[in-house]
């Protein structure tokens, strides 16, 4: 969280009134700057992580769910609870979207605007690393470059939502998977053998560039037509 | 006494433009006060820079005989200076009611609120019945009083209003000034400023002409009104 805070102050705050490209190719340049210190400290090779969640397995109608999954699923709907809740009902929630909609007039309501900036941040580096902490522990694995790909497929989650809508970033994240798993689990049959289920992670970017190009504004975007 | 709002000699440029020269102007306590002149004068600019969105060059500006040089936007606003910006700037994505109750973001008073809160809908009717809409969806006459109901908010000492008449129908450019001039009525005092000279000098008590950057002209607003100059400048007369 404070190394969130860091990167703010270093890293966007100069960019604040930079064109939208800037922040985005510095988000990429501030992930590898990370990624290699991580393997600085850590190494490159895969370290065992250790089993934090419960490890019983249960069959539920012909699949097997292991407790390890049940936990990941309620510790994720209850953030996203928590999460949805500070951002509609609390002061900073309010200030935060007063923010994004206009900075200016939000600084005449007497909001510190770089500080609930700075706040955004350190909430969105604490989510990344309780999202981190579950991988690991899911794949019992930790490894310095496993964030990557995971970023990369957020990123594509909450643009098929609506870049800027919790609900539709929650929404995207639920459909990327279920289109990937089915995607994985159907391939084989669709091209007759000729792909596997490896081609898995094709399936987050197809989406991510069909969103791109049809309905640039998300599943959930843009919903109020605003008047001059 | 000292006046509320004192500034002097402020001096702003802007994307390398000198748009104010050595404005010196105050407004006392409660009092109404316009701030007439073209397009460009440098009017907004000037509001701007009183409530901290823009740094001035030089010059000073206190508020109750603090300065308020140098502070950020929000902290001004704090000291009781609150701005209605030009094209009311509400937030769209909000809904009327939380759009008033930012207004009131930096205030705690919880019982005190809700009271202000029944005040200002009882002052402006027409955001009652919409309260739970998205304020981007309101007409702009209803954006302008949204504006003024959440600067009201704040509980300010004095209201900068930056062209509240701009872009609207006759009609509810009238409506729009009964609310001006209630609140002011209430104790508020008031910066207008105003490129329809004529409605501003009627609603105000003094009057200040900017052009190109300074001060031409200042005075009792019926007097100013009467002046040639300003007649034949501001007012459309021969």
């Amino acid at each position: 969280m404070a190394l969130g805070m860091l990167i703010e102050r270093v890293a966007y705050r100069p960019l604040r009134n930079a064109p939208r490209l800037a922040p985005l190719i510095t988000a990429i340049g501030v992930s590898i700057i990370l990624q290699n210190i991580a393997m600085l400290i850590w190494g490159k090779q895969y370290i065992p992580f250790p089993a934090i969640l419960p490890q019983g397995r249960h069959d539920i109608l012909g699949a097997t769910i292991s407790d390890t999954q049940i936990a990941i699923l309620l510790l994720a709907l209850l953030i996203m609870l928590a999460l949805i809740l500070m951002v509609q009902k609390s002061r900073l929630g309010r200030a935060m979207r007063a923010t994004a909609q206009s900075r200016q007039v939000a600084s005449l309501m007497g909001i510190d605007v770089n500080r609930v900036i700075a706040s955004t941040f350190i909430i969105g580096s604490a989510l990344a690393a309780i999202a981190g902490v579950m991988v690991s522990a899911y794949y019992g694995l930790a490894h310095y470059y496993m964030g990557f790909l995971l970023g990369l497929k957020a990123f594509s989650a909450a643009v098929l939502g609506g870049i800027g809508n919790l609900g539709g970033a929650m929404l995207g994240g639920l459909l990327l998977g279920l289109i990937e798993s089915f995607g994985a689990g159907y391939i084989g049959d669709l091209t007759g053998g000729f792909l596997g289920s490896h081609y898995q992670d094709v399936f987050a970017f197809f989406v991510l560039i069909a969103v791109l190009v049809f309905r640039p504004q998300g599943l959930l975007g843009a919903r109020v037509v605003e008047r001059a | 006494m000292t006046p509320l709002l004192s500034v002097s000699q402020l001096s702003v440029a802007y994307g390398g433009i000198q748009a104010v020269r050595n404005l010196s102007l105050d407004v006392a306590q409660g009092e109404m006060v316009c701030l007439i002149g073209a397009n460009g004068a440098g009017k907004t600019t000037t509001l701007k820079a009183l409530s901290g969105l823009i740094a001035a060059q030089s010059g000073s500006i206190q508020l109750d005989g603090q300065p308020l040089s140098g502070l950020p936007a929000h902290a001004i606003a704090r000291r009781g200076m609150a701005l209605v910006p030009e094209g009311r700037g509400v937030f769209p994505r909000m809904s009327v009611a939380e759009n008033l109750m930012m207004g009131a973001y930096i205030r705690t008073d919880r019982a005190a609120i809700a009271h202000d809160l029944d005040q200002v809908y009882s002052l402006l009717p027409r955001l009652t019945e919409r309260r739970a809409q998205p304020a981007g969806l309101l007409s702009g006459g209803e954006q302008q009083m949204l504006a003024l109901g959440r600067a009201m908010m704040a509980r300010p000492r004095l209201l900068l209003l930056d062209e509240p008449s701009m872009g609207l129908a006759p009609l509810m450019v009238q409506a729009v000034f009964d609310i001006i001039r209630r609140i002011a009525a209430s104790g508020v005092a008031v910066l207008l400023i105003e490129q329809n000279a004529h409605l501003a000098l009627k609603t105000c008590a003094r009057g200040y002409v900017l052009e190109t950057g300074m001060i031409t002209l200042s005075g009792n607003a019926t007097e100013l009104a009467a002046n040639p100059a300003v007649r034949h400048a501001y007012l459309g007369e021969a």
